[in-house]
């Protein structure tokens, strides 16, 4: 018999807003994308400083895990090896990629930097939330032209129905140029929750992601 | 030397990110790495760019970057001893 | 519900050659595919050597059947010809009612072509061919793949650097086992490019000899580029055209190092775990394991890093392994995938590929890679590793039929 998956939180980060379970917590409209990354970080009081050494893609997917993860104490309650996190974007690392090609466009000067390098693969968002959370679980980035619900509704129950996690981080974390969207669930089984927020299903997923 | 000493810890700052740190709180005598700053692998690779795109200079092996990486005492030595005018 | 997955084909190009005859070939020769760059035109050209693919991008479109017009970025064209051997060789054919799927994996994807474009578009913005970049995103080569092939009901693209194709051989079993689909292309392709042999050689991790995976001597890994894919299919797929399979994916597991961006852990945390999933999964005990394809970069913290989790998890009794990226150079995107199709290969020819390049034997690990070929050798459970960049580490196991 396969557990019922339910949302136990979710968060959103777009138009330089910050919505935590349907909550409006921060907005910041003036400011421009690393700004208000910067400006998201402060007012969370999140003290991690290498973050400062993340790309945008990172720091988006990494704040976004952040303020969904405060006070859910995950970590007490699901072993490390068993929390999952799957994300999925659009644009890949392309922000990065086009940073580390500017650095090696010219061959008179020429300086290619590593830590520009270090974020050309879009997976690495999921190293800096799992060395961050001390996670050790299953992880998988997937590259599609849009965030998807049903891709979402279909891929999780497999996680769980073959015994791979017992919780995950899921969702879509895109950034290119000045547009960047992030939403991010925590999925757990209903048995292990008080009931969650609603039930993983596509019809859920598709409110979360439209919702304002 | 200390011009040069407050200049590398202003671009230390920049380079790697370390936004959260002012350059009066960086010790110019203590290591870099592990201890100190705690800096890593990918930072050590920055400085040694850094030394490149800035200053012409090239760090040539693992056990030179060592030495000269150790602390920010050691990279203005570094450089004031190859600068090349 | 837990049905078997049936390895059926198998597709490759690699530096060694450009199908699965002749890289057969090349493994059972220990014929190395590392050389000089010539394809591309790098300040690095003559010190850093490369494992290319031995056709210009002309030459690939012929072989790949792709009509000269059409634009293929060189990630797609190597992609594509080795998912039409893979699927030639499985004998699959298609009727109605069969769910089809295509799991492909890249990092670089179009890379190439955007390169060409970038180099005319810099110098003055109304110059480059805008079709050069159309084919940039990743999931372009696995949707011009998938359409040339006739593949749409899960078409998908999996990018997690080092490990990618093997996600997608590990993602393509669940689909199978889970009864989603019936049959599966999985697997990666990558090219060279400027953008990583510069980024990988601002990291310091390039070998200007040539890698020598778990040698005392090793300094860096060697980039190569190539595609690699299986075809698994269920039970049922099988029997019902009573076609052989090859070999079946028993187990298979994934776990996030959550170390360093790039760095593997001392101790091989995250490998130690991905390669004890696959034997839970598999339901196999470590000495069930007769030979091990290991990741092996030549890189001085991942082979100790990898070399200490074996060490961890199978104690004393270390079976036969090796890196064979020493033939192939480390393919990024496709080396799960290249390095499943010779895991497959070691269990039908029955052969330990050697670690070529290998002499000094490393002091911080008490066992050694195989050196030398070697044949007539009892090869029924195969582990190979794939650790990406970001802690993504997967480990598969194969078994004979």
């Amino acid at each position: 018999m396969n557990d019922q998956l339910v949302i136990s939180g979710f968060c959103t980060l777009r138009q330089h807003r910050v919505v935590h379970n349907g909550k409006l917590l921060f907005e910041d409209p003036g400011s421009n994308t690393v700004e208000f990354l910067t400006a998201a970080y402060n007012h969370f009081r999140i003290s991690y400083p290498k973050f400062h050494k993340m790309d945008q893609l990172a720091k988006l997917g990494f704040l976004t895990t952040e303020i969904l993860l405060k006070d859910t104490d995950i970590n007490s309650r699901y072993k490390a090896d068993r929390i999952g996190i799957i994300l999925a974007n659009s644009s890949s690392s392309l922000e990065s990629d086009r940073n580390h090609q500017k650095t090696i466009a010219s061959r008179d000067n020429y300086f290619p930097s590593p830590s520009v390098f270090v974020y050309t693969l879009p997976n690495v968002v999921i190293g800096e939330i799992c060395i961050k959370n001390k996670i050790n679980g299953e992880g998988n980035f997937f590259v599609m032209e849009r965030f998807d619900p049903l891709f979402f509704a279909n891929y999780l129950p497999q996680l769980f129905n073959n015994d791979i996690v017992d919780c995950s981080i899921t969702g879509w974390t895109e950034v290119n140029g000045n547009d960047y969207e992030s939403v991010i669930f925590l999925i757990e089984k209903k048995k292990h929750t008080d009931g969650g927020i609603a039930n993983f299903t596509v019809s859920e997923i598709e409110s979360v992601y439209i919702r304002k | 030397m200390e011009q040069l000493v407050q200049k590398l810890k202003e671009e230390i700052i920049t380079v790697l990110n370390l936004s959260e740190m002012k350059p009066e709180n960086i010790d110019e005598k203590a290591p870099l790495f592990i201890d100190g700053l705690g800096l890593d692998s990918i930072d050590a690779l920055e400085l040694t760019v850094l030394l490149e795109k800035k200053y012409g200079l090239k760090i040539n092996t693992p056990e030179e970057g060592k030495k000269v990486l150790y602390s920010v005492n050691s990279l203005a030595q570094f450089i004031r001893e190859n600068n090349k005018g | 519900m837990s049905g078997k997955v049936y390895i059926t084909g198998t597709g490759i190009i690699s530096s060694t050659g450009q199908n699965c005859k002749e890289v057969l070939d090349s493994l059972l020769s220990s014929r190395s595919g590392i050389g000089n760059l010539t394809l591309i035109d790098s300040v690095h050209k003559d010190e850093i050597p490369v494992a290319e693919v031995k056709a210009s991008n002309e030459l690939l479109k012929q072989l790949a059947g792709v009509p000269h017009r059409e634009t293929w970025s060189r990630t797609s064209l190597l992609g594509l010809i080795a998912v039409r051997e893979a699927l030639a060789s499985s004998g699959f054919t298609d009727s109605p009612g069969i769910r089809k799927g295509i799991i492909s994996a890249t990092t670089v994807g179009g890379m190439d072509r955007t390169e060409r474009f970038y180099k005319h578009f810099r110098k003055n913005n109304c110059h480059g061919r805008l079709r050069d970049v159309i084919t940039h995103d990743m999931g372009d080569s696995t949707e011009k793949i998938a359409g040339a092939c006739g593949i749409k009901d899960i078409v998908t693209t999996i990018s997690t650097a080092c490990s990618s194709s093997a996600n997608s051989i590990l993602l393509g079993s669940r689909l199978i086992s889970s009864g989603i689909l019936d049959m599966v292309v999985a697997g990666g392709a990558d090219s060279l490019t400027l953008f990583t042999l510069n980024g990988f050689n601002s990291l310091m991790i390039l070998d200007k000899r040539g890698c020598k995976p778990f040698d005392d001597d090793r300094n860096g890994l060697t980039l190569g580029e190539g595609a690699g894919y299986l075809v698994l299919e269920s039970e049922q797929s099988v029997e019902r055209s009573g076609r052989k399979a090859l070999a079946v994916v028993s187990g298979y597991g994934n776990a996030c190092d959550a170390f360093h961006q790039t760095a593997s852990s001392p101790d091989g945390d995250g490998a130690f775990l991905s390669m004890k999933k696959a034997l839970t999964r598999a339901q196999l005990d470590p000495s069930e394991i007769n030979y091990i394809n290991a990741h092996g970069t030549g890189t001085r913290n991942n082979d100790l890093s990898e070399g200490r989790a074996i060490e961890r998890l199978f104690a004393s009794s270390v079976p036969p392994f090796s890196s064979t990226k020493a033939y192939t150079g480390h393919t990024l995107g496709a080396a799960g995938g290249i390095e499943a199709v010779f895991s497959v290969m070691a269990i039908t020819e029955k052969c330990i590929w050697p670690s070529l390049h290998f002499s000094r034997p490393m002091n911080e690990l008490k066992f050694v890679p195989e050196g030398n070929l070697i044949r007539n050798a009892n090869v029924r459970n195969v582990l190979s590793n794939s650790f990406g960049f970001g802690g993504n580490n997967t480990s598969l196991i194969f078994t004979g039929i």
